[in-house]
């Protein structure tokens, strides 16, 4: 194998995530580990949510990804440690947020556990910045995201979850 | 018994109660109160078909003769499957019980799941500390409708405590634990459920109190059997709706 794991990971960054393509399956945090074992390549991957439809297609589209470059490979899936937004840097936040999702913020008490008290706000709309929005439901389109309603720009968003 | 028989059962439980909940959940697809409320009762069956098959996944690999997560969950008839008898009660397109039974058992799951984070396995403590941050969701989601019927009308309050009266009947059973239990918490593998019950009920009463729900007491007659094989006359509904299709068609692919 002519490639260092590096170059590999370089390669996976070009795989958009099938359901917030503006950020890649690298940046979500699911790639975990790059292995190079006698011209195979393993790849650990870890579901964001345990349900998550689109990790299978992750999975293939990382196997096809490599293929086209001639590699073959094997793709496990961990689950520990269990992905956390946290693992997402300032610049996946802010590609989401140019991309209309309000970002995580960092997890917090809140979040873990089922009877604190909820800010039921976003930190900002990611269309006009107000911080005068609500959360309007838990659940949104995908396991991911919530929904919003900014009460300044009168537009509905999603907030990708802190998880 | 052996550990890896003992450890076979408990993932097993584990996931049917995960996969029969989500079945009931998923039956409010396109039917919910409200277009949120349709998505979030979507949401959270999906969350428990993926803890469902994670569990299944282990448990095939614990047992070794081969079996998939489709096996398990598609092959096994009423007399093997383990989960607890509240998951199996029909809701009738009540939305009352369907967030009271959803949240009685949540609530012991985000428990369990917070012991077995601590789990010597490495699987089922990975498989936990993935599960316990859906199931956090599960709890606060249906906890609030719970506060919110129960605190709401006069014909919301009926209805929810209703609810808390119909499924009161199942919850000691949730409890129930017989040799695998034993097995397992012995070696820091599983959890001794009995550990769980104050705070379980600590919980359960915080939102019952907010919600003026009045909390049946427990003398009145409580079911026992799921952890054995003994169900409900509502599992085998369940199971010939769900297991049709692969038994029908051995040959389906998804």
């Amino acid at each position: 194998m002519n490639l260092s794991t590096d170059q590999i990971r370089n390669l996976l960054c070009e795989i958009p995530d099938p359901e917030v393509p503006a950020i890649s399956v690298v940046d979500l945090g699911v790639v975990r580990e790059i292995r190079i074992l006698n011209n195979i390549v393993e790849v650990d991957i870890t579901p964001t949510y345990s349900g998550c439809p689109a990790l299978k297609t992750m999975e293939e589209q990382i196997k096809k990804k490599l293929l086209d470059h001639g590699i073959q490979s094997q793709i496990k899936t961990v689950f520990k440690p269990a992905w956390t937004t946290d693992w997402m840097s300032d610049e996946t936040k802010q590609k989401l947020k140019d991309y209309g999702i309000a970002p995580p913020q960092k997890l917090s008490f809140e979040h873990l556990h089922p009877f604190a008290v909820q800010d039921k706000k976003a930190p900002g709309c990611p269309f006009c910045n107000s911080d005068n929005n609500r959360l309007t439901s838990q659940f949104g389109s995908t396991a991911c995201k919530a929904l919003y309603f900014c009460d300044n720009c009168h537009q509905p968003f999603e907030h990708f979850k802190c998880h | 018994m052996t550990t890896d028989q003992a450890k076979f059962i408990y993932c097993l439980r584990i996931a049917d109660n995960a996969n029969i909940l989500a079945h009931r959940l998923s039956a409010w697809c396109g039917h919910g109160p409200i277009l949120e409320e349709d998505i979030a009762m979507s949401n959270m069956s999906l969350d428990l078909i993926g803890q469902a098959r994670g569990f299944y996944t282990y448990a095939g690999e614990v047992e070794g003769i081969n079996r998939t997560e489709d096996d398990l969950a598609y092959l096994r008839d009423e007399r093997d499957y383990y989960n607890r008898l509240l998951v199996e009660q029909p809701d009738a397109g009540d939305f009352g019980v369907a967030m009271m039974r959803s949240f009685l058992y949540s609530t012991l799951s985000y428990l369990q799941f917070r012991a077995l984070i601590n789990s010597k396995d490495e699987t089922i403590s990975g498989l936990a500390a993935k599960s316990i941050k859906e199931v956090t969701y599960h709890v606060r989601h249906t906890s609030e409708w719970i506060i919110r019927l129960g605190d709401g009308t006069d014909f919301s309050h009926q209805k929810i405590q209703d609810a808390t009266d119909e499924l009161w009947s199942y919850t000691d059973e949730l409890f129930e634990q017989d040799e695998v239990d034993s097995i397992l918490s012995n070696e820091n593998i599983g959890v001794d459920l009995s550990s769980l019950r104050d705070e379980w009920d600590n919980m359960i009463n915080e939102i019952f109190t907010k919600a003026k729900i009045n909390r049946p007491t427990s003398n009145g007659f409580q079911a026992k059997g799921g952890i054995r094989g003994l169900h409900s006359e509502h599992l085998g509904f369940i199971l010939a709706e769900m297991q049709f299709l692969p038994r029908a068609y051995p040959d389906a692919k998804w």
